[in-house]
């Protein structure tokens, strides 16, 4: 999956977890700083993008994926090593 | 030897709730010098405000009200009972458990009497267990009783717990029925998970790795609440009420939209002026909606317990 599909797919969860507008979701922006994004939003974007792009991603990692861009990262890495 | 065979059905016949006059609220919190503020913990919580107990109202004393209370509410007197099982893990005291103050207390003395700790679990898993106990003639009535007096356990200077509880007692009391009134148990548990809520070793008041909790509270339960309606025979449709263990208004919403609830069934949404009060919380939840009307005489509710242990259990029941 490119990072551009990642990205589409995160932004859509995003969307409909934290109500952003998906055109705001771009890779730069930073979660809680830039898109209010609270810790147990990100827990639930977390489980849905488990769901949705068939990776892990625990707690401890989470806690480190700052920006959308880390996330797309994390899940882009994640999916290979899958 | 000999053992009755015929399992009789079992129902809650009457509700009694026990609210501490005392409250905090959010502000109140942030007055103390706490770094935190109402809209921090509305947006995170649902809470607003939460009972908390005075120094001379106790787990044992606010349990006897809610069971008195539950008495009346059924026109029954302690005479008419001779089980009491009491949901609680905030005694003072590991030893004595509070069952047998709370009997004497509504004027039952040398009933069976029992604690049980399944923590915020427990309500559902006392309430399974004295369901048991008169369905197989071990007992005739039961007052089933949560209460917690949280207060005693928390760090006033942690908030990412001290925001969360409260203080509260509610009581249910369960006989035998003709028609089934309380569903099976779907019930189980998550021993690899202990540290993720509860007192640490070494340490006295309780701690929470919040983000842990709440993906598994979110990710594990809806399946457990869907096996209860199933044992049960009972369709989400068919339901009036959701009633889950009161942790956080997240929570409740995201196991609520898990559940894809039909919009006739009420969603107890009782943490706002309450908190989480442990195993008071689904019984004082139900009882809130019965007395506010949402839920009346008959219909059905699903309850959802679950906490520390980590553990769980539900079961679909009719509202007395």
């Amino acid at each position: 999956m490119s990072q551009q599909e990642i990205l589409a797919g995160l932004a859509q969860i995003v969307n409909e977890i934290a109500g952003v507008p998906v055109g705001d979701i771009t890779l730069d922006k930073n979660f809680v700083d830039d898109l209010d994004v609270d810790s147990l939003s990100m827990v639930e974007i977390a489980t849905a993008a488990e769901d949705q792009f068939g990776v892990r991603i625990p707690d401890e990692d989470l806690k480190d994926l700052k920006t959308v861009g880390d996330a797309v990262s994390y899940i882009e890495k994640a999916g290979v090593a899958a | 030897m000999r053992t009755d065979t015929s399992l009789r059905h079992s129902r809650i016949v009457g509700l009694g709730e026990h609210r501490p006059a005392g409250s905090l609220t959010n502000d109140d919190l942030a007055g103390r010098g706490l770094d935190t503020t109402d809209e921090w913990i509305r947006t995170r919580t649902g809470i607003v405000s939460r009972h908390v107990a005075a120094a001379d109202e106790s787990v044992v004393s606010m349990g006897i009200d809610a069971a008195a209370k539950a008495l009346a509410a059924a026109g029954l007197s302690g005479a008419d009972v001779d089980l009491v099982v009491l949901a609680t893990c905030t005694m003072r005291n590991a030893i004595p458990g509070g069952a047998a103050r709370i009997a004497s207390g509504i004027d039952a003395p040398g009933v069976g009497a029992f604690d049980v700790n399944a923590a915020c679990g427990g309500f559902c898993y006392a309430l399974s267990v004295a369901s048991d106990a008169i369905r197989t003639g071990s007992a005739t009535r039961a007052v089933v009783v949560g209460s917690e007096k949280l207060t005693d356990w928390l760090d006033w200077s942690d908030r990412g717990t001290c925001i969360l509880f409260g203080d509260g007692a509610a009581a249910a009391i369960v006989e035998a029925a003709d028609e089934p009134g309380i569903g099976p148990v779907a019930w189980g548990s998550d021993g690899d998970a202990y540290a993720s809520v509860g007192v640490p070793d070494g340490d006295w008041a309780i701690r929470m790795d919040g983000p842990a909790v709440f993906r598994w509270a979110t990710t594990q339960l809806a399946p457990v609440a869907r096996r209860a309606c199933e044992l049960a025979g009972v369709g989400v449709g068919d339901l009036r009420a959701f009633v889950p263990h009161q942790a956080n208004a997240r929570i409740v919403d995201a196991l609520a939209r898990a559940l894809k609830l039909p919009d006739h069934v009420v969603v107890a949404h009782d943490i706002a002026t309450t908190g989480n009060t442990s195993a008071a919380s689904v019984p004082l939840a139900l009882s809130s909606l019965v007395n506010t009307g949402a839920v009346g005489s008959g219909d059905l509710a699903l309850l959802l317990a679950f906490g520390a242990g980590l553990t769980y259990a539900g079961q679909v029941v009719r509202v007395p």
